[in-house]
């Protein structure tokens, strides 16, 4: 088991977020995390890589406790794909992708460095926005970039925020097929924030569906994606369809 | 995905990465080579009459007395009077350059300067205050710069203080360091209203900021606190990089951002406080120079902070050479003619610059 979350309780002053939510992570395993806006998809992905602490239970990471470990160790281990950057100042894609070694090197980065960081974004495809600023490119390219940087960091668990939204629909595909491939060819692991039901439904092994800061449903694409669980936690009609292996979400119409 | 990469090439990328970086060596190497030569020029001019040759002569016949000769004239002339005043400028210079870059990259803010945190209304409302009441920390002739060095970093680290409670964002800093600004600025003025006519304008002076007060033990001091503080935020440059791409992705990435945050800006501050309690508040190269010099080299702070502050070595000398030639043998205050000579400049860069971000 790479990640073991054990009901984790987070608020923001008082208000809570996150109720009770125990969730595991396999080698090789997508687990796609939904949910209506609001919910505490983002705020979990957070918890999970300690950019914020939970004020109630225990995430593992390979066995160890994340609160006795540094923030530099869990670098090495999981990255962080945020929904999006805005940067103030200028940065070559390639200096951007280069900061994902940051866990790994002082304060030089070396020839070993950029042969990695080269490689990543041949594999990704965005090689010829190499020295063109971030701010430059556009959006899809940019989810790109940020998930190179992930890469880059040699993590054995990728944590994405919504790494779709912004993006029109092929570079949408383009993006998923990206992370099903890494998966698959580096064998790591990867927990995605989703709002796209049948995106969920393609891509990920598992999927945890929630609803109020709680867990609402959990297992396969199947098994969770259905019009029962659906209308319980959107409060929206939905038709599903089968292609014999994924289901495909046809919306209808929001319920009263 | 579409085979697009067969476009460009691993090498060709490297090579251009290379080019890109020896670029930014150049500048560093065309600045250090620009501020000996602004400074030769500089030594040169005045009411002696020296040519640049003796000027730098005279500056080599100490070091190597067998190889360079000197007189007595350009000897006193060089060492005495010019020569402490433009490696004032120099080191004024650097460090509100590396200063001025660390903190708008630590803020993500394109408007932030060393003054920021309110090193200068803190300076300015200590000075005056030795100025105008006669009252402060320290006595004597030290009275004007203890006062200014110990309440600009009062200033700073109230701020400090205050947003770490909040979570040290750079938006509760930028804010908490305006409201500071207005508290010191109006008691400051409080003092003024109270003033001699005389004292007051002596304040004013102080605050415009000049290079006149500059002695070899003054220079020795400035340059002690260069050396003790800009290595370390050299060392923290990448750190300051990957911050710059939000908080939570550098935490993410490992790096401990409140700390970094803080310790960063308590060294800039103390650096700040130290040139300015003997300047008086030079304000303008602390946020020029970090600008010029991104729109030169980009922004990887590794190389941001010493080309900055090289640029800002370079703007403060060439400033004070024109302030004391000008109207020569009047010397107008160098604070002054910075933002006169230097907003132009900047105002050009901005209007002319490709790009609609920083």
């Amino acid at each position: 088991m790479r990640l073991k979350v054990n009901n984790i309780e987070f608020a923001y002053n008082s208000t809570p977020v996150l109720e009770n939510i125990s969730m595991e992570l396999d080698r090789s395993e997508v687990l796609g995390i939904v949910g209506p806006n609001g919910t505490g998809k983002s705020t979990l992905i957070r918890c999970i890589d300690r950019i914020l602490k939970p004020q109630q239970g225990t995430i593992l990471l390979d066995e160890h406790d994340i609160t006795n470990m540094k923030q530099m160790d869990i670098a090495r281990k999981m990255g962080y794909v945020p929904q999006s950057t805005t940067r103030v100042f200028p940065a070559s894609v390639i200096d951007t992708v280069l900061m994902g070694r940051r866990p790994h090197l002082g304060w030089k980065s070396s020839e070993e460095d950029m042969d990695k960081v080269l490689e990543i974004l041949e594999l990704l495809g965005i090689m010829e926005f190499a020295m063109k600023d971030f701010n430059e490119i556009s959006g899809g390219q940019q989810q790109k970039v940020l998930i190179a940087r992930a890469l880059a960091q040699e993590a054995d668990i990728l944590l994405l925020d919504e790494p779709t939204s912004n993006l029109d629909i092929r570079h949408q595909l383009e993006v998923m097929e990206i992370m099903k491939n890494v998966v698959k060819k580096k064998g790591i692991s990867a927990v995605m924030a989703i709002h796209d039901l049948n995106l969920a439904s393609r891509y990920t092994d598992r999927i945890l569906m929630m609803n109020e800061g709680r867990i609402f449903a959990t297992g396969d694409p199947a098994s969770v994606l259905t019009i029962e669980n659906i209308k319980h936690a959107y409060g929206v009609e939905v038709l599903v369809k089968s292609d014999g292996e994924r289901p495909y979400i046809i919306p209808l119409r929001p319920i009263n | 995905m579409k085979a697009k990469h067969s476009l460009v090439t691993k090498e060709e990328v490297k090579e251009q990465y290379n080019k890109f970086v020896g670029r930014k060596f150049f500048f560093i190497f065309f600045f250090s080579v620009l501020v000996v030569i602004i400074s030769g020029i500089s030594t040169s001019l005045g009411s002696a009459d020296i040519s640049i040759w003796d000027a730098y002569s005279a500056i080599l016949h100490k070091f190597f007395p067998n190889y360079f000769e000197s007189d007595w004239l350009a000897d006193a002339c060089v060492w005495n009077l010019r020569l402490p005043r433009i490696l004032m400028g120099i080191v004024a210079g650097i460090g509100l350059g590396v200063a001025g870059s660390v903190m708008q990259a630590i803020l993500r803010n394109p408007l932030a300067s060393p003054y920021t945190l309110g090193i200068s209304s803190g300076a300015g409302f200590g000075a005056s205050l030795a100025i105008l009441a006669g009252a402060g920390i320290v006595s004597g002739k030290y009275l004007i710069i203890g006062n200014a060095f110990v309440f600009s970093l009062l200033c700073s680290f109230i701020i400090l203080g205050l947003s770490s409670r909040k979570g040290a964002t750079p938006e509760t800093m930028i804010l908490a360091g305006i409201a500071m600004m207005y508290l010191f600025g109006a008691m400051t003025t409080i003092l003024q209203y109270f003033g001699e006519a005389e004292a007051v304008k002596e304040a004013v002076f102080w605050m415009v900021g000049d290079l006149d007060r500059s002695s070899w033990p003054k220079l020795t001091l400035i340059t002690g606190a260069l050396v003790c503080c800009i290595p370390l935020l050299i060392i923290k440059s990448w750190d300051l990089n990957v911050m710059g791409a939000g908080d939570e992705t550098a935490t993410s990435l490992g790096v401990n951002v409140k700390r970094t945050r803080i310790v960063t800006m308590v060294v800039a501050t103390l650096l700040v406080a130290c040139i300015v309690c003997f300047t008086g508040t030079i304000g303008f190269i602390g946020l020029v120079a970090p600008h010029l010099t991104r729109l030169a080299i980009g922004g990887d702070n590794r190389f941001v902070l010493p080309v900055s502050g090289l640029l800002g070595a370079v703007l403060l000398i060439s400033a004070d050479l024109v302030a004391r030639n000008i109207i020569a043998p009047v010397i107008l205050p160098v604070g002054a003619v910075t933002a006169f000579m230097g907003a132009p400049l900047f105002l050009y860069m901005i209007m002319r610059r490709g790009r609609e971000y920083w």
